[in-house]
């Protein structure tokens, strides 16, 4: 952040597959690699955001969407699973996996969200993933707050995935080269066929009123410990004249 | 369109270049420009603007729909029939922005026998309970709590509705607004009330590097996931007098299309939970050695205190996830935070800067954390914690 102006600093900050998202492409392509099955890896975004797409086919997935139009721009978590839903829904699918939540707004939001709008069940946070031998059932571990249950769905299903679900690989040069051959759409607010004021900031139930720096606490009190002991008891003295212990 | 701007109109005051936080508006000659694929239509430069040049197309408020709306509603979660701390903390700031609009405060209780929280709902600031109690409860499930909610809120129509963000409730509430169409503002820190009655919802963003005020103008209930451990609950008062009303909502079990086949604990034994304990001792990177988390526990014994670690010590296996403090752990507000060999990156700050007293002992002089701590000391762990234990111990003693 830039104190001066208070504005994000976000020169050389390039359009990264979220950490999250890794999982989940890699999730898919380990089953695909277990079960068969297709994998599409899709976004909303801006243009930059093509490069995550990219990165996705190099780990493995079979063909890219990318919903992309100034129609969208200034969607909250709504809109944004709404524009997701208006695509997916035209597609057929077992599974959709979703990142547990971004890393910019992290609300985990848009998983849920999109699983309501295209009306299957949803397991959000899940670290492990396993089908039926029948193929129509999925059996997971979701994470709790108290540890993680097992829960089973019927497909087709959306899952968010978090930390400790796989190790997502690196793309390797193959997986890089090939990546620009493999099947890459670009749909527009006329290819979606969506009522625009339904979508992007307009179509946003919440808004942003306004965006500020967080408060900075003040450090208070700092010594050196050229003498550990008396170090210490001027900490302890202290803790105990603020009643801490 | 969202962004409308008036080249005519601009004086070239250049106020809105500094207003905007994305970077989207540079000089142009004596005017601005917009760079349109970093703006996200936040409005901070039409605010900003003192001859309204710049214009961001909004909905048109329906007053005669929202002035339907009232009451402020808590979803107070259980865990196999034990009330989440959470769901105090949330009744307590339910009764604030209540009494602000002069309303009336809701909780609404779901799950299977826990009827008998209803009464410390009241103590602590509910005026009613709606206790929605059936075996299909039990289990926490997507569909079936989403049914209950989705079928009280259309049915009373609430202004507001606040949930735990933990992770049943991060899962349910987005459910919800999905399917009434509603805004929801997720993990918030702050809750007000403004003039025009409205929720202001205040949430961290970009890992805390940049807070943000929301608003859902358009739609009805306001509702928001309220993170954990950041409003503090009040002390209950046994004499409030409360209404508990029992609702049957009927699910059948074909509904709920998810099935919970085992539950599972993963609390370390001996270990406290780092969101429910008085006293955090906190470990880092600095500490170099599993082996070497001996410290930190003979304090934490001292001081009854839970074990936490840092993101990169639990990566490492040293500690289990749930004692991670920060922003991809768990957020803490202890009264007493201690944090070993911890540099303080901010997404570690986001996890713990609300709590009331924080020391800090590192080796780096210029580690973030000394700029959150009340006491720092600049100095190797491995020659200050075991002199800060023997006085610890001292002091306890001579009680």
């Amino acid at each position: 952040m830039n104190e001066e102006t208070g504005t994000l600093i976000r020169d050389g900050v390039p359009s990264i597959l979220n950490p999250f998202d890794e999982l989940a492409v890699e999730a898919a392509i380990q089953l695909k690699e277990k079960h068969g099955g297709e994998v599409t890896i899709v976004t909303m975004g801006p243009p930059q955001a093509k490069d995550a797409l990219l990165k996705a086919l190099a780990m493995g997935g079979d063909k890219a969407v990318h919903l992309t139009d100034r129609a969208f721009a200034g969607a909250d978590t709504w809109a944004t699973a709404l524009t997701l839903a208006e695509y997916i829904k035209t597609m057929e699918f077992d599974l959709v996996i979703c990142g547990k939540q971004a890393i910019d707004g992290d609300t985990a939001q848009v998983g849920p969200e999109l699983a309501e709008l295209l009306s299957v069940p949803q397991i959000c946070y899940v670290r492990k993933i396993d089908i039926s031998e029948d193929g129509k059932q999925v059996i997971t571990h979701r994470e709790t707050d108290e540890g993680y249950e097992v829960v089973r769905a019927k497909l087709p299903v959306l899952l968010t995935a978090t930390k400790g679900l796989n190790e997502p690989r690196l793309p390797n040069i193959m997986g890089i080269m090939k990546a620009k051959q493999k099947p890459f759409e670009e749909v527009n607010i006329e290819k979606l066929g969506t009522d625009p004021d339904r979508l992007g900031l307009k179509g946003s139930p919440t808004q942003v009123r306004k965006v500020f720096p967080p408060e900075k606490k003040k450090g208070g009190i700092k010594i050196d410990a050229e003498n550990p002991a008396a170090a210490a008891k001027q900490l302890v003295e202290f803790l105990t004249k603020k009643g801490a212990i | 369109m969202g962004l409308l701007y008036d080249r005519d109109t601009c004086t070239g005051c250049m106020l809105c270049p500094k207003a905007c936080n994305f970077d989207a508006i540079e000089k142009d000659g004596d005017k601005v420009k917009f760079d349109l694929d970093k703006c996200v239509l936040c409005g901070s430069c039409e605010e900003v603007c003192p001859v309204d040049a710049i214009k961001i197309e909004r909905k048109k408020i329906d007053s005669a729909e929202i002035a339907k709306y009232k009451d402020v509603w808590t979803f107070c979660e259980t865990s196999d029939g034990r009330l989440r701390s959470v769901a105090l903390e949330l009744v307590t700031k339910g009764r604030e922005l209540a009494d602000t609009l002069g309303e009336k405060l809701t909780a609404v209780l779901i799950g299977n026998n826990i009827e008998n929280h209803a009464q410390t709902l009241i103590h602590h600031g509910a005026d009613r309970v709606l206790v929605v109690d059936a075996k299909i409860f039990a289990d926490y499930t997507t569909d079936a709590y989403t049914i209950a909610m989705t079928s009280l809120i259309a049915s009373r129509k609430p202004s507001v509705v606040l949930y735990g963000a933990t992770n049943n409730g991060r899962d349910l509430a987005p459910r919800i607004a999905a399917r009434l169409g509603l805004g929801l503002t997720a993990d918030c820190t702050g809750l007000e009330i403004d003039e025009a009655r409205q929720l202001i919802q205040t949430r961290p963003a970009f890992g805390g590097n940049i807070m943000a005020e929301i608003i859902s103008p358009y739609t009805r209930p306001q509702m928001a996931t309220v993170r954990p451990n950041v409003f503090k609950p009040g002390e209950p008062d046994s004499s409030r007098p409360g209404e508990i009303e029992k609702v049957n909502i009927e699910v059948s079990p074909v509904q709920v299309r998810t099935r919970v086949l085992e539950k599972v604990s993963e609390a370390v034994e001996g270990m406290k939970s780092v969101e429910e304990a008085d006293v955090i001792v906190c470990s880092g990177r600095g500490i170099k050695d599993p082996a070497n988390l001996e410290l930190p526990k003979q304090l934490a014994k001292l001081l009854d205190a839970a074990i936490g670690g840092s993101r990169p010590i639990v990566d490492l296996g040293w500690l289990p996830p749930s004692q991670q403090v920060g922003q991809s752990g768990r957020t803490v507000c202890p009264k007493l935070y201690i944090a070993l060999g911890i540099s303080g990156q901010i997404q570690h700050l986001a996890g713990m800067s609300s709590s009331d007293f924080v020391v800090a002992i590192n080796k780096d002089p210029d580690a973030p954390i000394f700029s959150v701590a009340d006491f720092g000391i600049v100095g190797d762990i491995f020659t200050v914690l075991p002199e800060v234990i023997a006085e610890v111990k001292r002091v306890l003693d001579s009680r």
